[in-house]
């Protein structure tokens, strides 16, 4: 599991980077929005992935460290992906806005001159 | 919690999110409503800063903690008042109130919730020099966030909107790198609390320190995006100069927040606690501090522009206070922060100041000019006859303006009399008092880039001063409002408060800097000693 959780950690990063560096303001939000899911996995994963644990030690029981699934991670990620959503929506009405105003969808404003 | 006093350390937070929303609510009619409750709300900020730098500076309460909800210490989400964080919020009302008043007389009414956006931006700015907690850390700088990318592009426009699309993204990618390290520190860690994490340094076990440091490192970084050090801080220049002037002011403290950050952070986790990993990324923040004094150098000599030039003043100020702090001298971090205190304030006088200047000038004089100048043309309308008579009357909105610049350039140009000066002093006489027996290489350097940016500086706003007051002079005199000169005289009087009470604020700041440089007093205040448990992280 842990494998295939890095792995599309990796390819989630790999791709918002290459998608954030184009030109159009389309790829960079959607690299933008790529890039967050990866983060979004990568905090997930510093809890430790574990299937089928609880994530409160049951009442009066003896906790067990390993067999518990750390909740803060989780709880982060709510608020990051909340955060992340928020600011992405507020990015894509200021590129709609550049748009209208600039009347191209270049991140610049304008056309590179050839 | 003993009475009002402890709950005094929330209120910087809960203020401006009260006064904020309410003014959302009222809507954008009713005017004189709504200016009212934002004045109040910032005079109420300025009022209750003050009392908290009393109260952190006060004996036996060097360290206040505020613990929501009073769950238990390792538990709690804290807000911790020390001097650093006192001193901060206080210059965020000062500045906050400043920007308001001055954007009351015309540009509250440049686009909609002007009003609204400023709380929620002093609320970010507050909760994230407040905040003891690293996520909650994350969420103030979101906040603070939101609110200036709506600030930034007040007033709209082409220029606005497109520095703002680049401003948004680079912070975007900044919140991003920001979760990336906290959350690898939280991993190895355990902990997202300031405290428990400095506390738990020296416990962490070799193997993983690479991992803390990586974390660390990328957490850092966010922060210097924000700070602006060069090479991730390209995109500061052009959304500051794009800004309305209001907000270019409320703005160029922003980019203090990171630094503030970096300075307890860095101290907190590499401290002479943390074993192997002390002192980590010390030459790292030297070394970009003058790379990014360096780059804004060259940009205030190289700009055309009144905004862009107080653009590249911010970088100039942000890499001598990153070259300052990456000295890890405590005697150096007290001068460093006294230079913070008055770069605040000559910068935030200065965005007001140009926008008053460049309001009754022809657009493009000065790039025309310049032009001129580099290519030796003379102008059509040089013929004597045209010219104004010597003895002509300067007007009366001109001399104030011409007397504001002259003081922010010798603020930001750090010549005496004013608190720019004694700022470089107390930054470079305990750096050669440190260096015993022979100046290190790095400290000449950092000797150097300081004398010579402030060189620099003098000769732009020379240059450009000379520009706006004497060759190309306004078509007309600009109409200023007392509403606008007011802040700009008392950022201004501030400034040369802090010269006339050098004594007592150095005092302030030196041991501000000394109990950052010792953060035991900071830990034990926020985890009290029989409740810190530094159990071990499975």
């Amino acid at each position: 599991m842990e494998l295939i959780v890095a792995l599309g950690i990796g390819v989630l990063t790999g791709s918002g980077v290459w998608l954030l560096l184009r030109p159009r303001t389309f790829q960079v939000i959607i690299g933008l929005s790529l890039l967050s899911y990866a983060v979004n996995l990568f905090i997930f994963s510093t809890g430790g992935l574990k299937t089928g644990q609880p994530p409160i030690l049951p009442p009066g029981g003896e906790g067990n460290l390993l067999e518990y699934a750390d909740p803060l991670p989780q709880a982060l990620v709510l608020t990051a992906i909340v955060i992340s959503f928020a600011t992405t929506a507020l990015f894509l009405v200021v590129l709609l806005a550049a748009r209208g105003l600039t009347g191209t969808d270049h991140v610049d404003g304008r056309e590179r001159e050839r | 919690m003993t009475g009002w006093v402890d709950h005094l350390v929330i209120a910087p937070v809960v203020l401006p999110l009260l006064a904020g929303t309410l003014l959302i609510l009222l809507g954008e009619r009713r005017r004189a409503l709504r200016a009212g409750i934002a004045v109040a709300s910032a005079v109420a900020l300025l009022v209750i800063a003050t009392l908290l730098v009393s109260l952190a500076d006060g004996a036996g309460h060097e360290v206040r903690v505020y613990r929501l909800g009073n769950w238990p210490s390792v538990f709690a989400i804290v807000l911790v008042l020390d001097r650093l964080s006192a001193m901060m919020v206080a210059l965020v009302a000062v500045l906050g109130l400043a920007a308001m008043v001055f954007s009351l007389a015309r540009w509250q009414g440049a686009g909609a919730h002007f009003h609204p956006l400023l709380q929620f931006q002093l609320m970010g700015l507050n909760g994230a020099f407040l905040t003891g907690d690293l996520f909650n850390l994350f969420v103030f700088f979101e906040v603070m966030l939101a609110a200036s990318y709506g600030l930034a592009m007040h007033g709209s426009g082409p220029a606005r909107v497109r520095a703002g699309l680049h401003y948004i993204a680079v912070n975007l990618v900044a919140a991003l790198l920001f979760l990336v390290g906290v959350s690898v520190l939280y991993g190895v860690g355990g902990t997202l609390s300031m405290a428990d994490l400095s506390a738990r340094m020296g416990a962490i076990p070799a193997e993983d320190r690479a991992l803390v440091e990586a974390g660390a490192a990328i957490l850092g970084v966010a922060f210097l995006i924000k700070a602006a050090m060069w090479p991730v801080g390209f995109w500061l220049p052009g959304t500051y100069a794009a800004a309305s002037a209001p907000s270019a002011a409320i703005l160029s403290i922003l980019s203090k927040v990171g630094i503030c950050v970096v300075l307890r952070l860095w101290l907190m986790l590499f401290g002479d606690d943390a074993a192997g990993s002390a002192g980590f990324g010390g030459p790292w923040l030297m070394a970009g501090g003058l790379a990014t004094i360096a780059f804004g150098s060259i940009a205030v000599l190289a700009t055309q522009d009144l905004a862009r030039l107080a653009g590249a003043s911010v970088l100039v100020s942000s890499g001598t206070l990153l070259a300052a702090i990456g000295a890890g001298l405590p005697g150096v971090t007290a001068g460093a922060l006294y230079y913070l205190v008055s770069s605040v304030l000559a910068i935030g006088a200065f965005f007001l100041l140009v926008e008053l200047v460049e309001r009754g000038r022809e657009v493009g004089a000065d790039v025309l000019a310049v032009t001129r100048e580099a290519f030796g043309t003379r102008r059509d309308d040089d013929d004597p006859e045209d010219m104004p008579a010597v003895d002509a009357p300067i007007p009366g909105a001109m001399v104030v303006l011409g007397g504001a610049f002259l003081c922010c350039a010798l603020l930001l140009a750090g010549l005496p009399p004013l608190s720019g000066f004694l700022a470089k002093l107390a930054i470079l006489a305990p750096l050669l008092a440190a260096a015993q027996g022979g100046l290190p290489p790095l400290t000449w350097l950092v000797l150097a880039a300081l004398i010579l940016s402030g060189l620099a500086t003098l000769v732009a706003m020379l240059r450009a001063g000379i520009e706006a007051f004497w060759t190309s002079p306004p078509v007309s005199p600009p109409r200023v409002a007392a509403l606008e000169a007011g802040p700009i005289a008392a950022l201004l009087a501030l400034a040369a408060g802090l010269t006339i009470m050098g004594g007592p604020v150095m005092r302030y700041t030196s041991e501000a800097a000394a109990s950052l440089h010792a953060p035991r007093g900071y830990i034990e205040a926020v985890l009290p000693p029989e409740g810190v448990t530094v159990e071990e992280v499975p």
